[in-house]
């Protein structure tokens, strides 16, 4: 399962943010908590994004379909991000055990979203759920300076950890 | 030392190091390297890349001598030499040694008005006479010897200290042998060092397969080594299946195709695929186009349909498997790994399986694979992997890791069969690599004790209560009243409380770049601080030596300890190839 490539990126700065971004995690959830209004953003879980998945592909499901420009909130877990000064993350469905941009032979769950930030320098504890809310967006899309390639994504405009 | 203190001190050590690469990297003796390494063995007529290094200095000459003689002439072959500021190479690609015994390599580099020289030694292995028609070689990925006997508990139980049976793998008793398993690089392997090992009789580096790795960036030109896919085409006509649980491109049925020193080049890996004829596992992921969702390709490739264009049926579940027609077949069971037996077959949540629910199991892509593969009059080589025996025991889901043990040796049956109406097939089961798991003793909780308390050792262990009421070799209940008290030798910080998780559930998960233990693995469970690095969120291969069981023609040359390249060395003896001669 894992054996590690030698030559992968370091991420010990990472830590070096993580008071930081507490900092605004705690602020922004004080505005998160009020959940969703009438037309707010609609929530979206994870076991709701695809119609059928086969060996040849993802259907995504009429739900995300009708979803798409919108804004949504998603709850689930950063995903140890590729450096420190984050411009994405990636979300997944339960927290993740290897980490795919450190290891180059793990490979990502295909049930993960992209996530956008508008504020570079940010982060959110790796085991903890989180919740995202922001403009969700559908169609391949190949990160211009990481060649990261998404499919699904949310441009956010507000995290919180989930719960608080 | 606290987080704080040991980020520090990296960025000390870090100082240093950068300090001491650039002072030593103007003092620091230049080395030469002579790929292949020294003791490397060879079948008569192996096609590889020789390559010598001289690194850390621009050569004005390198001279290799095979036996005395310029290996250009040797050869007849062309070399191509780079000599650049720190890295100076000669090289030529695709030769072969044709005459058995040994050969002495010289090598002599000048630099700077300094001579630098290398000699190594190596055999050649002289073609043998046929054996066998087939070969089959089972992998259980990690599977080593406690493996095979939790299997042995799980599926034909014990009665007063005695088996009620063994397994089928057990039942390959023409040859027995240990094999130990260490790379060039290092003392513990990974599966696509183990894998390349078995398909080419050559070590290599762990991460890598068909190759010995040189100072190139890129993992695509180091010098290769023919491998078994490869040998059985040219030398004999034959066909080539590979079956697995995992991505197909995943190291062990890669390791058989492809050349590559990293692991990783997954979308390349999958275009190598086109090298075998039967094709089944996991891992359609590799074979989409970018532009299909749940594609994991960087280009607009659809493997797919290149498949079908050379003549390939594809499958993409249990029905359209039984199905399939034809002498050359791609079947992908799932977007990544397939699940296991346990999710698959018995448990079925539909949180875990999700839309794969049509998964054929192991014993069936087996049957499918002989059946088409044995239409070959020259033969076959075929490679089944028991592949998550290995990735739940990294996971430390042992009763997991058990149930798939079960279904490769059931699949190993099915070979078994074949093999009896055929009489002329060579099977081989025999694991790549180990863990570090042992069998304490038993665990319950008939009185209330609980944790390490409930672990029952020596005399109080007695015997676990896995029941198979309806004979089919997998216990009706992963969870008896009495389990295995199954134990790991290594781990990262992680809950325990020695009991069956209804999902699989990772040990540890990664924050940042520290493992941190997964409070759901183990709901009341106790903690354990992990005894190795805090980076690894999983348990890690063992160096212990592995078994290697084997039945029919040729299996006869397994026997004592041996070093895993002779799997390879076996193989090729047993199908009689001899790559010197023109098909």
């Amino acid at each position: 399962m894992k054996s590690r490539d030698s030559a992968y990126p370091s991420f010990k700065i990472a830590r070096a943010f993580w008071a930081l971004a507490l900092l605004v995690s705690s602020l922004s959830s004080i505005a998160a908590a009020s959940g969703p209004m009438a037309n707010g953003p609609v929530p979206l879980g994870f076991g709701e994004m695809y119609g059928k998945v086969s060996p040849l592909g993802i259907d995504l499901s009429e739900k995300l379909k009708s979803l798409s420009g919108k804004a949504v909130v998603m709850e689930g877990f950063m995903a140890p991000p590729l450096k420190p000064t984050l411009e994405f993350f990636v979300l997944t469905r339960v927290p993740m055990s290897i980490c795919p941009f450190c290891s180059s032979d793990a490979d990502w769950p295909y049930d993960i979203v992209v996530v956008y930030l508008r504020e570079p320098v940010m982060a959110l504890p790796f085991d903890r759920p989180i919740r995202v809310e922001g403009r969700l967006e559908l169609g391949t899309k190949t990160d211009p300076e990481t060649g990261f390639v998404s499919l699904v994504r949310i441009y956010a405009t507000r995290l919180s950890e989930a719960g608080i | 030392m606290t987080m704080r203190k040991k980020v520090l001190w990296e960025k000390v050590l870090l100082a240093a190091g950068v300090l001491f690469l650039s002072a030593s990297s103007a003092l620091a003796e230049p080395e030469l390297v002579v790929l292949p390494i020294d003791r490397a063995k060879f079948l008569a007529g192996q096609k590889f890349d020789m390559e010598v290094e001289l690194r850390g200095a621009k050569a004005e000459e390198i001279k290799v001598l095979l036996d005395g003689k310029d290996a250009a002439g040797f050869f007849g072959a062309t070399p191509v030499v780079k000599k650049e500021d720190a890295l100076s190479s000669y090289r030529v690609d695709g030769v072969a040694l044709t005459q058995p015994g040994a050969v002495k390599v010289e090598v002599e580099a000048k630099a700077g008005g300094k001579t630098f020289r290398k000699s190594v030694g190596y055999t050649v292995a002289a073609p043998e006479k046929k054996r066998a028609k087939n070969v089959i070689l089972f992998i259980g990925d990690g599977m080593g010897l406690a493996s095979r006997q939790i299997a042995r508990i799980l599926s034909k139980g014990i009665t007063q200290g005695k088996y009620n049976g063994l397994l089928e793998m057990e039942l390959l008793n023409d040859g027995l042998a240990l094999l130990t398993t260490s790379g060039y690089d290092s003392l513990v392997t990974d599966s696509a060092n183990a894998a390349s090992a078995y398909a080419t009789g050559h070590k290599s580096v762990v991460n890598a397969m068909g190759v010995y790795e040189n100072s190139a960036p890129d993992p695509l030109v180091h010098p290769k080594v023919e491998n078994i896919a490869e040998l059985v085409k040219r030398a004999g006509g034959m066909s080539v299946g590979l079956v697995t649980t995992s991505n197909i491109t995943d190291a062990t049925p890669a390791a058989m195709v492809a050349h590559t020193r990293r692991r990783a080049e997954l979308n390349f890996i999958a275009g190598e695929m086109l090298k075998a004829d039967v094709v089944l596992g996991g891992g359609s992921q590799q074979f989409l186009p970018q532009s299909t969702p749940g594609s994991r390709r960087k280009d607009d490739r659809n493997l797919v349909e290149e498949f079908k264009a050379k003549g390939y049926a594809f499958a993409g579940n249990r029905a359209e498997l039984a199905a399939a027609k034809g002498d050359k077949i791609l079947g992908l069971f799932n977007l990544d790994n397939m699940n296991v037996y346990l999710d698959r077959e018995i448990l079925k949540h539909p949180d875990v399986l999700k839309d794969f629910v049509d998964q054929p199991n192991l014993m069936e892509m087996t049957k499918k694979a002989i059946d088409i593969l044995s239409r070959n009059e020259n033969g076959f080589f075929l490679m089944v992997e028991g592949a998550c025996i290995d990735k739940q025991l990294h996971a430390m889901d042992w009763e997991r890791s058990a149930y798939d043990t079960i279904e490769f040796d059931k699949a190993i049956g099915i070979a078994r069969e074949f093999a009896a109406k055929d009489g002329s097939t060579l099977i081989m089961a025999t694991a790549d690599h180990s863990h570090g798991v042992s069998v304490t003793g038993t665990y319950h909780e008939r009185d209330g004790k609980t944790g390490r308390h409930g672990v029952r050792t020596y005399a109080n262990a007695v015997f676990p209560t896995f029941a198979d009421a309806d004979g089919d070799g997998f216990p009706d209940n992963p969870a008896p009243d009495v389990t295995l008290a199954v134990q790991y030798a290594n781990h990262p910080d992680y809950y325990e409380n020695f009991k069956f998780h209804d999902k699989p559930t990772s040990p540890a998960i990664m924050s940042g770049d520290v493992a941190v233990a997964n409070v759901k693995r183990a709901p009341e469970g106790v903690f354990y601080p992990g005894n190795i690095p805090l980076d690894e969120s999983s348990e890690v291969h063992a160096a212990d030596d592995v078994p290697l069981s084997a039945a029919g023609p040729g299996a006869d040359y397994f026997k004592g300890i041996m070093d895993n390249t002779e799997v390879f060395f076996g193989i090729v003896r047993a199908l009689g190839l001899d790559p010197t001669k023109k098909r």
